[in-house]
């Protein structure tokens, strides 16, 4: 399949370009696979002929999104390889694992393409209120927490934590549908603006004043790409739950009563640290449960490694199934002598849990989100 | 009575610049019927001799009163058109141009709708013209001396000249030493003479010459005044070696290793603050440069690891000869440029211009110091372009250091080495070095407290925070404020060379005012009628110059006609129109509005 360049150089100003090495060099990916961000850059300006169904590695990128962070000429190279997805979707050229996530999204508003009457199935025994009936904090559950039995138990714990604070909120139930990042992270934009339409109409809908979501992924488009803090209409405030937690521990809205006696280390989702610098929030929602020493990984904040779940990796293996960014990750983790793993996103428990398992690490190392360890302490 | 305004039009060709497109003859023939016109002509280049003759001959033979030149802009010729009238003997006030050349000829093609347009613009400059009134050239005296803000190599450099021609000169430094920045570092490049050599005996001419008196650990608080007679308020401190505000305790290695010669004397070491009274007539800065602190990059881990310094940091350990990190001798060197530098990361897109030499003068100084170790420099772009500099350069590559081509991205620990995670774009695949000693090439930035002296000077800054150049070409060492100069990396970062260079440059500027006595005035000022003025303040506020002043015994502004620049901020300004601005008074633009459209 011919690439169509002209229109892309200009859009994406890639005149920008100095060619320095930083989003490469940066990349998590390109020291496995033959992904090199800084070439493909310059090929789009110099020899643009390319053949972009024969460059599977353009689904390696996790989207983590470390070579924007760091460009010094605020090129954005990521979204150079999110336009070339776009244009493998448009032409239908795609793995066939994504497509079903896509597909699956369309369908029943979810990539796991599971039933949509489902979705709420999680929340058996809890008693939500239903958002549609008004309340000050929307909570948005998101895919993975509602249809994943491992996360599942995160959504219950923010819900567990969210009424001993006494906190208004609802959910949408089998109404919420996607939140789309993944899907416009994948290249598919058509269907990413219908999401974003139909979701950001119901959100508002609801009147909600604050919206807070489990997933850094749905924080992460929300925030920045749904437009909800549009001050002409009803603005509400995105919030990742870390923010939102940590705001209720320090107002003293949430108590803890019993202690977590262990060491703890934090791993920095790439949504939420290095794309949208919330690195202090998750760190002080550990540091107050009783008990919890957290130590730090050398490659903390910033330099956090991704764990090779965004970008739509949760559906597509990648070009190279025998390193996984995960498998050193845990590495690291279990080097620091902590004995859990805390994480602040679905995706990031996922891979890192599987990747304990696989390393044999599960012995020595348990891999949990911050809301179970929250759990644990109230 | 007035006399009636008799008016010489005179159009001009500009060879074929104005006539291809404006059909000049048709325009003469219409501004000979405008109001007031006496003589109106067409001719090919009204700025030559003959063409200046023309108004010249005009003015006596015709007894004309105002002049109409329909030419180029008024910033190319005004001066010539005046010049002319004045030297017949008619004041060049009552000069005016219309500007058919590049606000019409230029840039319009249609010669029909050029024409109309070009014959409108002479409209509405004779009517203008009609109402022009002579206005008084004035000049005013001068006090013969200079002050000189920064006590570094620019400021000296600066100083020295000033003072040698034979004017006081005052130096003000914060700091507790003379020396600046260089008296942090080593050695300077190219030449690689130990830095004491360049500055010990700058400074010893400083403080031994009869015109210089220094005011150590010192700060100008106040300033008023214009061109020619500034006032000055600078507030002293006590000396203190512990308040230094050097990146190291101690005194600086240049004045150490001069032994003998001990801490620099103030003039002035007085054990309590202190605030003088200074007067002088023009002011050079030389406040030069903060250094980028790389807290601001944490994926570099500065601060993290001990085996990331700065350069500068590079400098104290090259000048005592000891390299070693955590008590070892480090056997793999990196060097990565750009910190801070061309990085819109952090809001400095600019290029800091000393780092690449820099880098290849502590990297090669490595290699001589420790010839088994490798020493490796990750770099974007090599800009060694200075006298001597690309020759600089082949040296440091003489010498062994290796140039890898791949801005570093980011590092972390293995060990007690690091590692620089980046990618060698030249092999075009990422790469992980080693190293036990990472030096950060960091760059230049305007000083934290710029924004004080930039408000109290009335200086602007441009948009990377360095005090703005008057133009950037022709005037590199003049501000917008008259008999105010910049000198060194205050301006824009750059090198010694080039910094001493800038220092003289603006020393020769600054003298211009002392050496010839006086300065002009502007003489299209603003005036207030004080019948109509009710003291309201609004004009002193807006102001940029500070040239009105409420006069609190009788309650009207006054403006004072040799700082004002006739901008004109106030005469909008004022509520109750009292203030006029002569040469584009109201009733002026005014009947230039109905000219076009009526």
């Amino acid at each position: 399949m011919a690439l169509k360049t002209g229109p892309v150089t200009e859009q994406l100003e890639l005149f920008g370009c100095i060619q320095c090495g930083k989003c490469t060099g940066g990349c998590p990916v390109a020291r496995k696979t033959a992904l090199n961000i800084r070439s493909l850059i310059y090929h789009m300006l110099v020899e643009p002929e390319m053949k972009l169904d024969k460059h599977p590695e353009l689904w390696d990128c996790t989207c983590c999104f470390t070579c924007v962070e760091r460009c010094p000429k605020d090129v954005r190279p990521a979204d150079l390889i999110i336009e070339l997805r776009g244009q493998l979707v448009e032409g239908g050229r795609i793995p066939e694992t994504i497509g079903a996530a896509l597909m699956g999204v369309f369908r029943q508003g979810n990539p796991t393409g599971m039933a949509r009457e489902d979705r709420a199935a999680w929340a058996d025994g809890t008693e939500i209120k239903a958002a549609q009936e008004g309340c000050e904090v929307l909570y948005f559950v998101g895919c993975s927490p509602a249809y994943d039995l491992r996360v599942q138990a995160v959504a219950r714990a923010l819900v567990r934590a969210f009424q001993a604070a006494g906190l208004d909120f609802g959910t949408l139930g089998t109404d919420e549908s996607c939140c789309g990042n993944e899907v416009r992270r994948m290249g598919e934009v058509g269907l990413f603006e219908m999401l974003a339409e139909e979701n950001a109409e119901q959100f508002r809908s609801v009147g909600a004043k604050q919206l807070v979501a489990t997933s850094p992924h749905c924080f992460n488009t929300f925030k920045n790409e749904y437009g909800l803090d549009d001050a002409d209409q009803n603005p509400i405030e995105v919030l990742h739950y870390t923010q939102l937690i940590a705001k209720l521990i320090e107002q003293g809205r949430l108590k803890f009563s019993k202690e977590v006696n262990k060491t703890v280390t934090y791993h920095d989702p790439c949504f939420l640290g290095k794309q949208n610098h919330i690195f202090d929030e998750p760190r002080a929602i550990l540091d107050a449960i009783p008990g919890v020493k957290l130590v730090e990984m050398d490659r903390s904040r910033e330099r956090s490694l991704c764990c090779e779940g965004g970008g739509g990796r949760m559906w597509a293996e990648g070009t190279n199934l025998e390193e996984r960014l995960a498998f050193q990750r845990v590495q690291e983790a279990a080097e620091t002598g902590a004995e859990i793993l805390a994480v602040a996103c679905p995706f990031c428990l996922l891979t890192l849990e599987d990747a304990v398992k696989v390393q044999g690490l599960d012995e020595q190392l348990q891999v949990m989100d911050i809301m179970e360890l929250v759990d644990l302490a109230l | 009575m007035e006399p009636k305004p008799r008016i010489g039009v005179y159009i001009c060709h500009c060879g074929v610049n104005i006539s291809a497109t404006v059909n000049v003859k048709q325009v003469a023939e219409y501004a000979a019927t405008l109001p007031g016109v006496a003589v109106s002509r067409d001719y090919l280049y009204m700025c030559s001799d003959p063409g200046q003759g023309l108004i010249q001959q005009d003015i006596e033979e015709y007894g004309l009163n105002r002049v109409v030149v329909a030419s180029c802009s008024p910033r190319m010729h005004e001066p010539t058109f005046r010049g002319a009238a004045q030297q017949v003997g008619l004041n060049p006030y009552l000069v005016e141009m219309a500007n058919i050349r590049e606000q019409c000829s230029w840039v319009h093609t249609d010669r029909e709708a050029a024409t109309e347009k070009a014959k409108s613009l002479v409209a509405s400059v004779v009517a203008k013209a009609a109402l022009l009134q002579p206005l008084e050239e004035r000049e005013v005296g001068v006090t013969p001396g200079a002050l000189v803000i920064g006590g570094g190599i620019a400021g000296m450099a600066a100083a020295l000249d000033v003072a040698d021609t034979g004017f006081p000169v005052y130096l003000v430094e914060k700091s507790d030493h003379l020396g600046g920045r260089l008296a942090d570092l080593n050695r300077t490049f190219p030449t690689l003479e130990p830095v004491e050599e360049l500055l010990g005996p700058l400074i010893e001419r400083i403080q031994t010459h009869p015109n210089v008196t220094v005011f150590l650990t010192s700060r100008v608080v106040e300033v008023e005044g214009y061109v020619g007679n500034f006032e000055l308020a600078v507030h002293s401190t006590p000396v203190s070696r512990s308040g230094s505000d050097s990146p190291h305790p101690g005194p600086p290695p240049s004045e150490r290793e001069r032994g003998g010669r001990g801490e620099a004397e103030p003039e002035t070491s007085n054990p309590e603050p202190e605030t003088h009274t200074l007067s002088v007539g023009s002011i050079i800065i030389a406040t030069g440069y903060d250094v980028f602190d790389p807290h601001r990059k944490p994926e570099l881990g500065y601060g993290q690891y001990s085996n990331v310094i700065t350069s500068l940091e590079m400098e104290r350990r090259l000048a005592e000869r000891d390299l070693s990190v955590d008590g070892r001798t480090p056997k793999h060197v990196a060097f990565i440029q750009c910190v801070g530098s061309r990085d819109v990361q952090v809001g400095n897109p600019y290029c800091s211009r000393v780092c690449c030499m820099y880098t290849a003068k502590q990297s090669r100084l490595v290699r001589d110091m420790l010839p088994e170790t490798d020493v490796t420099v990750f770099f974007m772009d090599v800009r060694t372009f200075g006298k001597g500099a690309e020759e600089f350069f082949d040296e440091a590559r003489a010498k062994g250091v290796l140039y890898r081509r791949g801005n570093i991205s980011e590092i972390i620990r293995r060990g007690d080495r690091v590692v620089l995670v980046g990618e060698d774009t030249l092999l075009a695949r990422p790469i992980e070095f080693e190293a036990d000693l990472v030096v950060l090439a960091v760059g230049m930035e305007a000083r934290s407290d710029t924004a004080d002296l930039s408000t109290l000077l009335k200086l602007p800054r441009s948009s990377d925070g360095f005090f703005l150049e008057l133009h950037p070409k022709l005037r590199p060492v003049d501000t917008a404020v008259d008999g105010v100069f910049l000198a060194g990396c205050c301006q824009a970062p750059k090198d010694i060379p080039d910094t001493v260079a800038q220092a003289k440059a603006a020393a020769s500027s600054a003298l211009i005012p002392l050496i010839r006595g006086t300065v002009p005035a502007e003489s299209a000022t603003a005036v207030v009628d004080e019948e109509w003025c009710a003291g309201c303040g609004m004009c002193v506020e807006v102001c940029p110059f500070g040239a009105p002043s409420l006069d609190l015994l009788w309650g009207v502004s006054k403006i004072n006609p040799v700082l004002c620049k006739g901008c004109g901020t106030c005469a909008v300004t004022c509520p109750s129109k009292a203030i006029r601005l002569q040469h584009f008074t109201a009733k002026q633009i005014l009947a230039q509005v109905d000219a076009l459209v009526g």
